[in-house]
């Protein structure tokens, strides 16, 4: 079967196949870039934080009329004040364990800093990085649930504390494996010494964990996400945060027993309802909560998009069909098998898509290119166009079937009829 | 004649069903589509203070210098030094230094535990330059800010939750320990997005239960519940320290009214920082900014990308259904040459072809944009799935948009048929009838 005749009637159908073409096209560019989109979003969203999250969650309270921060004595009763919720938090009987934390991952609540290998350096310096700091103590490996690949782990020794506001020493620091590939990309950084923030006196890695991830999500913290330092020493001030790891299942029971607790231990303070006491699940969903629905919004509009385009493949081909009844007729009387009949059709549809695919092509990499320039976008790898193209091609296919069959079946005797 | 096309135009809609359900699902998902992403969109790039956006200003002075701010431009907000400094020296008509506070409260009733509220600390002058509305008494006086007075004005909620709405005005309230005096209440006012204060906010929180008096809360060492964001080695110990450090946290505003001014604004802040450079503070050239609150929106970048990508791939998806319905309504209409070459044979003009074929369209589109509005609906109840909880509930279905929704439907869908109508116009009646 030669071309020339389906080139020949599609010249008579200059509208429907520029229609037909241009819907593939924009179809293709949309659902390519909206995939890619998916693909990204799923991908962030999957994430390991590094942390094992199952029975984790965070309590955040603040006291009321609590001594201020910023005086030796008031430190000293603040930390007091700390050490008796922890001590209560530990006892309940569905708690694991506890460590008091400025934040977790994904809080989006975070003390950024720098490091560096040199003393004195500022922000900005070659020998230095970015990285957010975790105020804690030595239970939180065990708490968070981190993985320590190399040294040790902090003791109770190793614990100081601070006002808020304070600026002390830190003679020994944990980081994560990223952190310490960045800062001693020869080898094993335990024992080595760094410098934070610009200060002159150093601070010792005395372990490193497998992976931490900082609690920002923001695209701000791209460039540090995973580089995490954790600093043994709790922070007081008016305002306290403890992460509670509850018994295997029993997050909820310990969670339902926390504000009691706290409460028996001193009454002024301020728990919410539903902000203070948070599953690690919870902080995890409202995190990529805008992630998880531009997915979803993206797989809706592709489906329906796609469904939308085979409708319109079938509409206008049913129409050529009906237009063409006698044509088809004649043919069949001149000798033409059904076959022949439905390869037609499919051919014809195969070159309309083909035109628009290769328009599609150019327009979902023009799209893409356009979104890189305006959105946090990358370039989108060939494989995610190729296999629009092949999709496009396979639903033109699938929706010109219907109505070639229904072609095929004219019977020749069509052609002896008026039209 | 127009009720006569309106009438053929339906029963037409009837004839293939298929093709119909086709057509009208296209304009209604597309219809849709755009108009949810639309109601987000309108209402977190919306103007929050349209007649003052073009004289409020946010003056920014670089104290960290080209090493360490953020690719050249300075931080988003003032370290205090800096902020003072501005507030003493006076150059606007009227101006204010703010950030966002939170305090605990005894809400009195049947709740004998605390609750934590959050507020804003700022000078009188914000009431008038924000245009706050009043239900009882005032905002505060330059007095009262110079005087360190333990003032308070209260939102109409969180009166309505103390006082049980009643004129609070000359009544004490204690917040986190210390006592306020209130001398005033407002009516709801929540500007959306929170143009004011941005530094560590999205712009769609919860409105603000009090606003104290800034001088009051420094004196009280209340903590910013906002960014506080600093540069290099960090020296400070305790509040005074922490104030004269290089920590940025104070978000300035001034109100500047007319060009003369803003350019005399500029001015007076390039000589600030030039005399901070003379005086060996700052190692830079003058590196500030003013920005009105349309740019200070724009430079926070408070419409969430998820916002505008959303609302451009409906777009798009609406642009490819219409392609669609022209193919569709082409097809129906070509359909029916037989019909037209009739029609024409007896005297109907190409016009009269084209009025008619055009209401049918219009008939297409009311049903679409009826599809368009429930599914809207639909959408709008949906958008909690895609934006964080204080941007969707921005979202409604209201009557500008019911409106908005129709008329974009009817329009679209005629549009589509211009050309399909203008094919049936031309159909050949003597070609028509001699085939028949």
């Amino acid at each position: 079967m030669t071309l020339h005749p389906i080139l020949a009637a599609l010249r008579k159908h200059k509208a429907g196949v520029v229609l037909i073409s241009l819907q593939i096209a924009l179809t293709l560019a949309i659902v390519c870039n909206a995939v890619f989109i998916i693909g990204q979003r799923v991908e962030r969203v999957n994430r390991p934080t590094g942390l094992d999250e199952n029975d984790l969650f965070l309590v955040s309270q603040q006291w009321v009329g609590a001594p201020s921060s910023d005086d030796p004595a008031g430190v000293e009763k603040l930390d007091v004040m700390q050490k008796e919720d922890l001590a209560a938090l530990r006892n309940l009987p569905d708690v694991a364990s506890v460590t008091p934390s400025n934040s977790v991952p994904l809080l989006n609540s975070s003390w950024t800093g720098s490091v560096s290998i040199k003393p004195g350096q500022q922000l900005g310096d070659k020998s230095g990085t970015r990285t957010a700091y975790y105020f804690t103590d030595e239970q939180v490996l065990a708490t968070l649930g981190l993985h320590l690949v190399a040294g040790r782990a902090f003791t109770a020794a190793d614990v100081q504390h601070q006002g808020a506001r304070d600026q002390r020493d830190r003679p020994v620091i944990i980081v994560t494996q990223a952190l310490a590939d960045k800062l001693f990309p020869q080898g094993s950084a335990v024992g080595k010494v760094i410098y934070s923030d610009g200060s002159s006196s150093p601070s010792t890695i005395i372990g490193v964990v497998a992976r931490l991830q900082i609690p920002s999500t923001g695209s701000w913290g791209n460039d540090f996400a995973w580089y995490s330092t954790l600093v043994p020493t709790r922070l007081d001030s008016s305002y306290a945060r403890y992460v509670v790891r509850a018994k295997p299942g029993r997050r909820d029971a310990a969670m339902h027993a926390v504000p009691a607790a706290l409460y028996a231990v001193n009454p002024m303070r301020v728990l919410d309802d539903d902000e203070s006491v948070k599953s690690f699940a919870d902080i995890r969903a409202s995190a990529y909560r805008a992630d998880v629905g531009m997915a979803i919004l993206m797989g809706v509009v592709c489906l329906i998009l796609l469904c939308v385009t085979a409708a319109g493949i079938v509409g206008l081909t049913s129409f050529w069909v009906g237009q063409r009844h006698r044509q088809i007729g004649v043919r069949r009387a001149l000798g033409a098998r059904k076959i022949d009949i439905l390869h037609y059709f499919q051919i014809e549809n195969l070159l309309i898509a083909g035109v628009g695919v290769v328009l599609g092509v150019l327009l979902a990499v023009g799209l893409n290119m356009w979104l890189m320039t305006h959105y946090e976008m990358t370039r989108i790898p060939l494989l995610y166009v190729a296999t629009g193209v092949l999709a496009m091609l396979a639903i033109g296919q699938a929706a010109v079937f219907v109505p070639a069959r229904r072609a095929s079946n004219v019977p020749p005797v069509e052609a002896t009829r008026a039209a | 004649m127009f009720v006569h096309y309106l009438t053929l135009g339906l029963r037409s809609l009837r004839r293939n069903p298929a093709l119909t359900v086709l057509m009208v699902m296209s304009i209604g998902l597309g219809v849709a589509a755009s108009m949810t992403t639309w109601s987000v969109f309108r209402a977190v790039s919306g103007n929050p203070i349209p007649d003052k956006s073009a004289q409020l200003f946010t003056p920014q002075v670089d104290n960290w210098g080209p090493q360490q701010n953020e690719k050249g431009e300075p931080p988003s907000a003032l370290s205090y030094t800096d902020a003072m400094a501005l507030m003493r020296a006076h150059q606007a008509t009227q101006q204010t230094l703010l950030y966002p506070v939170q305090l605990s409260v005894l809400p009195g009733g049947n709740r004998s535990l605390p609750v934590a509220v959050n507020g804003y600390a700022v000078y009188g002058d914000f009431f008038p330059m924000f245009e706050v509305p009043f239900q009882y008494g005032s905002g505060w006086s330059t007095a009262d800010d110079e005087g360190h007075a333990a003032v308070v004005v209260l939102s109409g909620e969180f009166n309505q939750k103390l006082f049980g709405g009643a004129d609070s005005v000359g009544r004490e309230v204690t917040l986190g320990g210390h006592d306020y005096r209130v001398v005033g209440v407002t009516r709801h006012w929540d500007p959306k997005p929170r143009f004011f204060a941005l530094f560590g906010s999205g712009g769609f929180e919860d409105p603000a239960d009090f606003y104290v008096a800034f001088t009051r809360a420094l004196d009280l060492q209340i903590d910013t519940t906002g960014n506080n964001s600093c540069r290099g080695k960090l020296t400070a110990t305790g509040w005074d320290d922490w104030l004269r450090s290089n920590c940025v946290w104070v978000t300035p505003w001034v109100e500047l009214d007319s060009a003369v001014q803003v350019a005399r604004y500029r001015q007076f802040l390039d000589g600030y920082a030039a005399d901070q450079q003379r005086a060996g503070r700052f190692a830079w050239a003058p590196n500030v900014r003013l920005r009105n609150v349309m740019q200070w929106l724009d430079f926070n970048h408070v419409v969430p990308p998820e916002s505008r990508i959303s609302l451009m791939v409906s777009l798009g998806f609406f642009v490819i259904c219409l392609i669609n319905t022209i193919g569709l309504l082409l097809a129906k209409f070509m359909r029916r040459a037989a019909e037209i070459g009739v029609r024409r044979a007896l005297g109907a003009s190409r016009r009269e072809i084209y009025k008619q074929y055009l209401m049918e369209a219009a008939t297409v589109g009311v049903a679409g944009g009826v599809l368009g509005l429930l599914l809207t609906a639909a959408g709008i109840s949906g958008t909690g799935l895609l934006f964080r909880p204080e941007i969707a509930r921005l979202a409604h279905l209201d009557l500008s948009l019911v409106g908005l929704t129709l008329v974009v439907a009817i329009l679209a869908s005629v549009a589509a048929a211009f050309y399909p109508a203008w094919r049936a116009a031309q159909v050949q009646p003597a070609w028509q009838l001699k085939s028949n």
